[in-house]
């Protein structure tokens, strides 16, 4: 496979010992910090908060760092790569919602109403907010389905380990997880948050070099996007495809009949559709018998092995042309124009990826627990600049390269765009672009960030996982005495429940189908947004907002959301290889989260006003300044 | 501009820069405002309290 070939000639320009030395200097400093976090860690506060002390700088990197993984640059990257620079408007919204309302008008309440209340888990708060032990084992145990999102996370790390360095994507993973646990179960919140701003900082140099030598290669921001509206017309045609088959054809001495190439590069699709369901690669025989009828002397002899290398030379723009003809019936225009609106791309675009990751991320537990981390409202007012541009180099770098990668490789490639390159895998896009263009140096530049960027987020998750399940869950349900904050046990409990999560992790990791990452980002985030938004917005904003109107919001949230994921969503269906109630309507497209948010939120608003108002003490308590 | 037609692509472009500027313009007029009050600091003094006289509990 082309891709293969490309893998492996990164592979080769890696100097292994060199990698070593780098790759150990840089797990020492992890593990230094680790360190650090474990003797600055004595109580459980400690443990689950940072001890509410933590320097602005910190707080911030590590809220970006946690916030962007390698889904976001790969992951994400490689849809911009098929989509184009749609993405930007997630760039938007990762920084109005993710950094400025999340702050400002999240943060702010959370920090000050979570210190009163003495809470030190998303949980928690929730469930002390509202009084409600319901409350705070629900959400805990919907924060557990982060384990998808940190398989996610830990398949995009795998993959990239896997592309530069040329280690089996399954020694990559186990590596992985074990280094990251290490420092999460001994060195707590202020174990991940130190190695996290260590992390951010090696992430923003990395990403702000990518886009420098990117825009150098590409003579230009101007001149890349005017190619990429040219190129883009040109993979679209059947012209295209036919003199590219020609050209391959010609190098194993094939003459094809003409105007048969496009029905020879349908039969292959067929070809390799039988080929996906019975799980065998299609056979070499097989290629020679589809492509006799079509030579132009049928009678000369002809290989099965030649037949095979043929159309292994010419998958891949076979790939491109069946793969951006039917995005364009979808409603896709191009890499440097928004897809038609209402169309089903454009739904994907703006309902599941937009919206669902740029929205979602207001009432992600693990990022939440970052605003109880801090003294006071001064530290979040500092951060927001720190988040902001942090973000900006983050996502809008990725998704511009991304995008731009298309550029990149029509020249480089004989006239593949990434997706053709990648042989229709999105997730490979970004591995690949970095492999084939950028200078052997930064592959050790970039392999630290994306490290980096997956270490820090899967740290975070790992530790509200763990915390969920043994203070939020086995804690305030009674089976074991961990609700006191300074008790040893619930360290010990906690670091118990933080090693049960990476498992559960890594079994997901291998068995989770290619291509998931990005998916897998946006359903965790739906999933969050519309079972905890109303409710923390309203614990955080509404004194009328009741107990029983919080449960009745989450559930039913979380209800309608999960419904649409598995029964109507097609997109998720699918890659989950079922089908969709509403098959062929528009509904089909609509992201669960444009069901489950407006659910929960009626039915927040509703139940909370036909019940009785909460206890005005407590609400004092609360909402004491 | 920057060689783009569609009118939304290079909104998005502008509307990134535009809500990064909002940040640095919020994080530098708000610098120092917000700091630790001194009820702040007595939750914090009281809550230490409490988390020793839990551990001497458990010793």
């Amino acid at each position: 496979m082309q891709s293969m070939l490309f893998t492996l000639s990164a592979a080769a320009q890696i100097n292994i010992p060199l990698l070593t030395v780098i790759v150990v200097i840089y797990l020492f400093l992890i593990s230094y910090l680790g360190w650090r976090g474990y003797r600055a860690t004595q109580t459980a506060a400690d443990y689950l908060v940072a001890g509410r002390g933590v320097h602005p700088y910190i707080m911030a990197l590590s809220y970006g760092a946690t916030f962007i993984s390698t889904s976001a640059i790969v992951g994400f990257g490689g849809v911009a790569g098929l989509f184009g620079l749609s993405l930007l408007w997630l760039t938007v919204f990762n920084i109005l919602f993710g950094i400025l309302i999340a702050f400002i008008f999240f943060g702010k309440r959370t920090r000050r109403m979570s210190h009163h209340l003495g809470a030190h888990t998303f949980s928690e708060f929730l469930g002390k907010r509202f009084q409600s032990k319901f409350i705070r084992i629900f959400s805990a145990a919907i924060t557990l389905i982060m384990v998808v999102y940190a398989a996610a996370v830990l398949i995009g790390a795998g993959r990239h380990l896997e592309g530069i360095v040329g280690v089996s994507f399954d020694v990559a993973l186990l590596v992985f997880v074990l280094i990251t646990a290490g420092y999460v179960i001994a060195g707590g919140l202020k174990g991940v948050m130190y190695s996290d701003a260590l992390q951010g900082t090696l992430m923003f140099i990395g990403m702000l070099l990518l886009l420098i030598i990117t825009l150098s290669n590409s003579g230009g921001l101007t001149r890349a996007h005017r190619d990429l509206d040219k190129q883009y017309h040109r993979i679209l045609s059947k012209e295209h495809l036919t003199a590219k088959m020609n050209a391959r054809a010609d190098k194993f001495k094939i003459k094809l009949k003409s105007g048969t190439e496009l029905d020879l590069a349908k039969g292959y699709m067929g070809l390799l559709g039988k080929a996906k369901k019975t799980g065998r690669a299609p056979g070499a025989e097989d290629m020679r018998q589809l492509l006799l009828p079509q030579l132009e002397n049928p009678t000369a002899p002809i290989h099965a092995a030649d037949a095979a290398k043929f159309f292994q030379a010419t998958r891949p723009y076979i790939m491109q042309y069946f793969i951006m003809n039917s995005l364009r019936k979808g409603g896709h225009r191009g890499w440097t124009s928004m897809p038609e609106s209402g169309t089903p791309i454009w739904w994907l675009i703006v309902s599941t990826l937009v919206l669902g990751v740029g929205v979602g991320v207001l009432a992600q537990p693990q990022l939440s627990v970052r605003f109880m981390t801090v003294r006071s409202d001064r530290e979040l007012n500092r951060s927001i600049l720190v988040g902001g541009v942090f973000i900006i180099v983050m996502t809008g770098i990725a998704f511009v390269v991304g995008a731009l990668s298309n550029d990149f490789f029509f020249g480089k490639f004989d006239g593949l765009s990434a997706i053709g390159v990648a042989n229709g895998n999105t997730d490979s896009i970004i591995p690949l672009f970095l492999s084939s263009s950028m200078p052997p140096w930064f592959n050790y530049v970039f392999l630290l960030t994306l490290l980096s960027a997956a270490m820090s987020t899967m740290s975070s998750q790992f530790h509200t996982l763990g915390t969920a399940f043994s203070r939020d869950i086995i804690g305030a349900s009674g089976l074991l005495k961990t609700d006191k904050p300074s008790d040893k046990q619930s360290i010990i409990t906690a670091k118990l429940g933080i090693a049960l999560t990476m498992l559960l992790t890594i079994i997901l990791g291998y068995s989770l189908p290619k291509g998931f990452i990005a998916a897998a980002t946006a359903i965790f985030f739906g999933l969050c947004a519309s079972s905890f938004l109303p409710a923390l917005a309203g614990a955080l904003y509404w004194k009328r907002a009741t107990r029983i109107g919080a449960v009745a919001s989450m559930v039913s949230g979380f209800a309608a959301s999960l419904f649409w994921l598995l029964l109507v969503h097609a997109g998720t269906l699918k890659k989950l290889g079922g089908t969709s109630i509403l098959a062929g309507t528009a509904w089909a497209d609509v992201d669960p989260l444009m069901i489950g948010l407006p659910v929960s939120l009626i039915v927040f608003v509703v139940v909370s006003l036909k019940t009785a108002p909460p206890d005005k003490e407590h609400l004092e308590l609360c909402f004491k300044q | 501009m920057f060689g783009l037609t569609d009118p939304w692509i290079i909104l998005a472009y502008l509307s990134a820069i535009g809500s990064v500027a909002a940040c640095v313009i919020y994080g530098v007029l708000n610098w120092n405002k917000g700091g630790a009050t001194p009820e702040d600091l007595a939750e914090d003094v009281a809550w230490g309290r409490e988390e020793e006289e839990i551990d001497k509990e458990f010793e």
